[in-house]
């Protein structure tokens, strides 16, 4: 049994079916990450003054994976004109660009979850507080080693856009010293889990839908032998999905790397 | 997306090889549009980050986050009206975007106002 409107579009909707399908599809994640949003506002505005974490991510990242995903939504869309218009080479180099973009957002994401994890704030018995990248922490030696530098408060590491000239350097750290050690993970605050469950989420996004795009670049383009009709829509809508990730960075990338 | 102006209907039988070369300008203009789309996110991007390093002394943070989000709808707006097509959309994707609207607008509103709406004697 063929199923109907793969190619024609339905006469109530004006659409096909899977164009309606990816739309309602897409209303729902609207509503998904609508809702993590929100829990962002009520976090941030409930915060006390001060208290809200700026300047904690790296920009520079932050802005390449943006301009990534800019570039890949571009690819996309072409490899779909490339399919109306009948050129199948055309497709391939740009779905195969729009593949390798979303690795790289992929892989300087997993960097920068690296980057965090490997960060740490140790309270320390004298009151003070060492802050940076663990570099040595083996058991078995009585010292931890940090690339980072020492501050009074814990205040002093909430805005460091603030800070001007922060200054690092190998410290070694006596674990008889050590009152307690926290990495940078979705544990360490409530700026931290929403950073790490936003961007976790629009990750797995990116993931799926670079499964799907690959798919289409890989086994599925038999289809384009037999129906390239058909295959178009495919591409379409995976491109409408692909396009879709690439709003929710949008807000993602001001919200949590610039304010 | 929406449907392309191609040479052929969508329905019709599948081109000869020589008549291909025909839609090589549609392909064309088309990526003209998609260069102007980014690099006017390349601009807003900009834009965002100028915003955001404006000196604190003048600029507080809730201005400096009212600027920012105000260029990335800007930015969304380029992507969601020229990349998805939804500047020239059929009704029922209008229809169903206008309901998703609703509702997360909702959301949003409520999850503000619970912060004012708690029973006298509340700690939290």
């Amino acid at each position: 049994m063929d199923i109907p409107y793969v190619v024609q579009p339905r006469p109530d909707t004006g659409i096909y079916n899977a164009k309606a399908g990816i739309w309602l599809f897409l209303a729902s994640e609207v509503m998904l990450f609508g809702g993590l949003f929100s829990a962002y506002v009520l976090l941030r505005v409930g915060a006390d003054p001060g208290t809200w974490p700026h300047g904690w991510q790296n920009v520079t990242l932050g802005t390449i994976n943006t301009l990534v995903l800019a570039l890949s939504a571009v690819t996309t869309l072409l490899a779909w004109v490339a399919c109306k218009v009948r050129q199948f080479g055309k497709f391939k180099f740009f779905h195969a660009c729009t593949l390798l973009l979303a690795l790289t957002f992929l892989c300087i994401k997993l960097f920068e979850y690296h980057d965090h994890l490997t960060h740490y704030e140790i309270q320390l018995t004298d009151g003070r507080i060492a802050d940076g990248h663990m570099m040595e922490n083996n058991p078995n030696e009585d010292y931890v080693l940090i690339d980072g530098r020492y501050v009074e408060r814990e205040t002093d590491l909430i805005d460091l856009r603030a800070q001007k000239d922060i200054r690092e350097a190998e410290i070694k750290i006596p674990r008889a010293q050590i009152k307690d050690m926290e990495s940078y993970g979705p544990w360490h605050n409530d700026y931290l889990a929403l950073y790490f469950t936003l961007t976790g989420l629009h990750a797995l996004h990116i993931l799926a839908g670079g499964i799907v795009i690959g798919y289409l670049w890989g086994p599925g383009r038999k289809l384009w032998k037999t129906e390239p009709e058909h295959f178009t829509n495919r591409v379409e809508v995976s491109g409408l999905f692909w396009h879709f990730v690439d709003l929710v960075w949008i807000f993602l990338f001001p919200v949590l790397y610039l304010t | 997306m929406s449907d392309l102006k191609t040479a052929r209907p969508h329905n019709a039988p599948s081109v000869s090889e020589p008549e291909l070369s025909g839609h090589a300008v549609d392909f064309n203009s088309y990526l003209r549009r998609c260069v102007y789309v980014f690099v006017a996110v390349l601009c807003s991007v900009s834009l965002m980050l100028w915003a955001s390093y404006l000196p604190q002394a003048h600029f507080d943070w809730p201005l400096k986050v009212k600027l920012i989000l105000a260029v990335a709808c800007g930015n969304a707006f380029l992507v969601a009206g020229f990349l998805m097509h939804l500047i020239s959309e059929k009704k029922m994707i209008y229809t169903v975007l206008a309901f998703t609207v609703f509702f997360a607008a909702a959301m949003m509103w409520l999850t503000l106002y619970a912060m004012q709406d708690f029973p006298a004697g509340t700690t939290h």
